[in-house]
């Protein structure tokens, strides 16, 4: 069912996280991964005379332009770029770019346009969905060379920068003017901004400020054909239809991202951190909710349950509560005044909710300390168990405590762990299943459970992902989220920007006999409940 | 199929056998703007009712005919906005044809757009397919974001038949200041507040008088305004409703009125007219007779760009002409969705 491209087991997520080292290549080569026999099979990418006759013939031509080491084509070179952040699926590429100027950007999608060869980009590496897998028979675009921060303007409170500039460098370079830029995935360290718009990533403070489609003003694109266009403005809206939002999520299907104009914002005066312990999972869901109907928009509002509170607090030391059953974390942030008048509410609402232990951080290295267990998360849970695979859906939130005790049921029917922590007041779920892909069968059941728990999502009127992007990951559960129309709309869109699918082909958007195979077989599994009915 | 969905899909698909031109209307309170209207009528008014609301999901769920001012009064009694103030210019303003000419009011640039509230859409193609897109919740990146494209495309991709949008809470409290400075003395003091976290939520200047909203917690309004260190506006809830309908004094005029929208610190611009700032100094609204290429180019000189947005020629180039790369995806994607060309031809370029 799978393409023959993409490993028929989805397996483990080696998240170096907040490794700064995350955003080179290495990532992928120098992860110690338990690779299926399969694997080898595919290694190295290509071996028909064929294609490596194109191999050659492309790569000669790209050293017309390109510096010799900017077009890489030996296996050992390539061996870096053939997995993003969800290492299971590998795949080296034909041939890798590293462009270091826009013109060269264009130069390589007209060659490649010109000769029909499918073309990937690649920003960090750090996305979870599969969407930067290298194809067999396609060009690895790199944009890590376009690190520049090109242009500040404070007055206008925005900054131009390069798609390959870190997510977190940015507020960095803008620190001193009293400005930053709000989205903050937790890959911030590593994440390209590229990447960011081209998944439209959030973070723990979108709540309050927005997804990364919500902070940005103006885009440069290079079309599939090598031409440069401008989506977007300087000002807060611009003239026709709303490119800049068709293009943000977009995972690198309808056109390379070159420049990024992103919004800043003034730094708060003061950001405060309660902290709120629950005996009971459906109590602190309910304190969510409780919160945002009391009028309150959070900064960030986050919830971890037990399994993923006690890992942490063995990995980072915050100062949780090991009894709790969750933990909701809180930030407001404002002038002083507001703060003050809002820290007091919320504390109010979670008691009212039932919460055992409200905690306001006390000076700025606690509020610290409250957020560094949040934002260690992942990793302290790589440390307790060989392997995890993060899932990311969203429902509506007045569903979070039904659906956090259907998981621990399905939890407990798969026999995997899982610790839950995630955007609560989003209702963004990242339940984050541990598994050993050494224990013949554990992948394959962790993959399993993951493709419940997103139908889980679907049924309660959410969504399949949240942040993270389809990519290769999710493409068969996009067949039970879109009916065959849809679908079908969606790749009348792609059509629009890439009429013969060079862009990322085969990611973010099922064909329909791919969707068509994949219903018979869920259907085959009695897994499906109404196949019949269309599902939105 | 709810009241008036099968007839308005009918409609649609009686239209596209027959290559006839639609002209979608909701309440009509913008017949005004865009180019010319051409087409058969196909109201969406029978098509009513709120579907889904619950305060703490923050989102609420409409057919498109629902009048703005149902959705603004049951908001309103749960103590929740749309944030992005749409601006009614009549009692008639339907949901969908505010998702559609994608028009957003004062508190636009402090709390977001309509495209940025809108979560999802229902939308009929030119195929007469019944399409569904995003969703009800705040984040999802499954499949392209067509409910946003769809969002300020004039109708000229889809029927919008249904939208969900996220909703906000209202503020617990409001006040206006206003002192009277030049537009230039406007600009710069909007540019500084701006660099500050102040719970400003509006600011405009006209006929010489700046005034600037303050929205938020009792003890955090109170502060600002102790900052800002201006006299209240008594009559500021009202300006501000009354600036969004453009009814005060400016927009009774007979010449044409622009619509400039540019980077905030933009200084004034240097085209004869009369001038209102809005959004802090990114929206210029511009009563002139100049020349169209002279105010096209006086916005496109500072980054942003220009609309004529009542009066005027509008069988010429109501919107900024685009790029021939936008342009064609723009012809591109008209295709994709109505490749019958039966939406609202014309009313937003002549190509589509
Ligand atoms: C530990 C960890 C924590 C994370 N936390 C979050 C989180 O809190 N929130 C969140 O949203 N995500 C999170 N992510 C996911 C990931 O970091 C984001 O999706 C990020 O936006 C990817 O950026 P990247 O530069 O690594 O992109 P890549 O992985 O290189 O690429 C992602 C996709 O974007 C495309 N692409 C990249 N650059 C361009 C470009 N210039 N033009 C066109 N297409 C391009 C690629 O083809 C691919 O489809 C996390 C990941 C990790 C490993």
């Amino acid at each position: 069912m799978l393409l023959p491209t993409v490993l028929p087991a989805l397996g483990a997520l080696i998240l170096t996280v907040l490794n700064p080292n995350l955003s080179r290549p290495e990532l992928c080569a120098g992860s110690p991964t338990d690779e299926p026999s399969t694997m080898t099979e595919i290694r190295p990418a290509m071996t028909s005379q064929s294609t490596i006759a194109l191999r050659e013939s492309l790569a000669t031509e790209f050293r017309n332009f390109l510096p010799a080491d900017a077009v890489l084509s030996a296996y050992e070179d390539l061996a870096p770029y053939e997995c993003d952040g969800l290492s299971a699926y590998r795949q080296a590429p034909m041939l890798a770019v590293l462009p270091d100027t826009v013109e060269q950007i264009q130069h390589v999608m007209r060659t490649c346009s010109a000769r029909g060869v499918p073309v990937v980009a690649r920003g960090a590496g750090t996305g979870l969905s599969g969407g930067a897998l290298p194809l067999a028979n396609g060009v690895l675009l790199s944009l890590a060379k376009f690190n520049r921060i090109l242009e500040i303007d404070p007055d206008n409170r925005w900054a131009r920068v390069q798609p390959g500039v870190r997510n977190l460098a940015i507020s960095e370079s803008v620190h001193a003017l009293n400005l930053y830029y709000a989205p903050d995935p937790s890959s911030q360290i590593a994440c390209s901004i590229g990447g960011n718009v081209a998944e439209n990533a959030g973070g723990v403070h979108c709540l309050k400020y927005g997804l990364t489609v919500h902070n940005i003003l103006k885009l440069d694109i290079v079309s599939v054909d090598g031409q440069r266009a401008t989506i977007g403005a300087d000002a807060l809206d611009s003239a026709g239809y709303d490119l800049l939002a068709l293009l943000t999520g977009s995972e690198g299907m309808l056109g390379i991202i070159v420049e990024v104009t992103v919004r800043l914002l003034p730094l708060p005066d003061v950001a405060k951190v309660i902290m709120a312990a629950f005996d009971d999972a459906t109590q602190a869901g309910n304190g969510v909710a409780g919160i945002i109907g009391a009028g309150i928009l959070p900064a960030g509002l986050e919830m971890m349950d037990n399994p993923a509170i006690r890992a942490t607090e063995d990995f980072v030391h915050a100062g949780y509560p090991l009894d709790a059953e969750a933990i909701l974390l809180c930030e407001l942030d404002g002038t002083a005044a507001e703060v003050d008048a809002q820290i007091e509410q919320v504390s109010r609402v979670l008691n009212e909710h039932g919460a055992s232990d409200v905690r306001v951080a006390r000076d700025e290295s606690e509020r610290l300390r409250f957020w560094s267990g949040r934002k260690a998360a992942f990793p302290a849970v790589g440390r307790i168990s060989p392997d995890y695979y993060c899932i990311d859906g969203t429902i509506p939130r007045r569903h979070l405590g039904t659906v956090l005790q259907r998981i621990a049921e399905l939890s407990g029917e798969y026999g995997q762990r899982v610790a839950n922590v995630f955007h609560a007041g989003d209702g963004n779920l990242h339940p984050l299943i541990l598994y050993d892909g050494n224990k013949p069968g554990e992948l394959a059941r962790t993959e399993e459970l993951g493709a419940k728990i997103l139908e889980l999502c679907i049924d309660v009127g959410g969504t399949i992902t949240g942040e993270h992007g389809v990519g290769m990951e999710k493409i068969d559960q996009m067949c039970i989220q879109f009916d065959a129309k849809t679908l079908a709309q969606f790749h009348a869109v792609k059509a629009a920007f890439d009429s013969n699918g060079l862009l990322n082909p085969g990611k973010a958007v099922p064909t329909l006999a791919r969707c068509a195979e994949f219903r018979a077989m869920h259907v085959h599994h009695g897994e499906l409940p109404f196949p019949d009915l269309e599902r939105f | 199929m709810p009241e008036g969905l099968t007839e308005i899909q009918e409609a649609v698909a009686q239209a596209a056998a027959t290559n006839t031109p639609l002209c979608i209307r909701g309440g009509g309170s913008k017949d005004f703007y865009g180019r010319e209207p051409r087409g058969q009528v196909l109201a969406t008014t029978s098509h009513t009712g709120i579907v889904a609301y619950e305060p703490s999901e923050l989102v609420i769920t409409a057919r498109a005919g629902t009048p703005l001012r149902q959705i603004s009064a049951q908001l309103d009694a749960a103590g929740q906005m749309l944030g992005f103030e749409p601006p009614q210019f009549d009692d008639n303003a339907t949901i969908g044809g505010i998702v559609a000419s994608g028009l957003s009011g004062s508190r636009r640039p402090y709390s977001g757009s309509v495209r940025d509230f809108v979560l999802g859409v229902q939308c009929i193609n030119g195929r007469a397919e019944f399409l569904s897109f995003g969703g009800q919740v705040m984040k999802n990146v499954a499949g392209y974001d067509v409910s946003r494209l769809m969002t300020g495309a004039l109708g000229t991709l889809g029927l919008i038949t249904e939208v969900s949008m996220k909703v906000l809470p209202a503020p617990a409290q409001e006040m206006t200041l206003r002192c009277s400075v030049s537009a230039d003395r406007a600009i710069k003091l909007f540019t500084e507040w701006a660099r500050q976290p102040l719970p400003v939520s509006g600011a405009s200047h006209v006929d010489g008088v700046l005034r600037v909203r303050l929205s938020g917690t009792e003890v955090g309004v109170a502060a600002a305004r102790a900052a800002l260190a201006a006299e209240e506006d008594p009559g500021g809830d009202d300006f501000w409703r009354r600036l969004g309908a453009q009814s005060i004094a400016f927009f009774n005029d007979s010449r044409p009125i622009w619509r400039l929208s540019v980077p905030s610190a933009a200084p004034a611009l240097d085209v004869d007219g009369d001038l209102l700032i809005d959004w802090g100094g990114a929206l210029r609204w511009l009563k002139t007779d100049a020349d169209v290429e002279q105010i096209r180019d006086a916005a496109t000189r500072c980054g942003g760009h220009a609309t004529l947005f009542r009066g005027g020629d509008r069988r010429g180039a109501v919107f900024q002409p685009l790029s021939p790369v936008l342009l064609n995806w723009h012809q591109n994607l008209k295709q994709a969705f109505d490749p019958g060309g039966i939406f609202n031809p014309g009313r937003m370029y002549p190509e589509i």
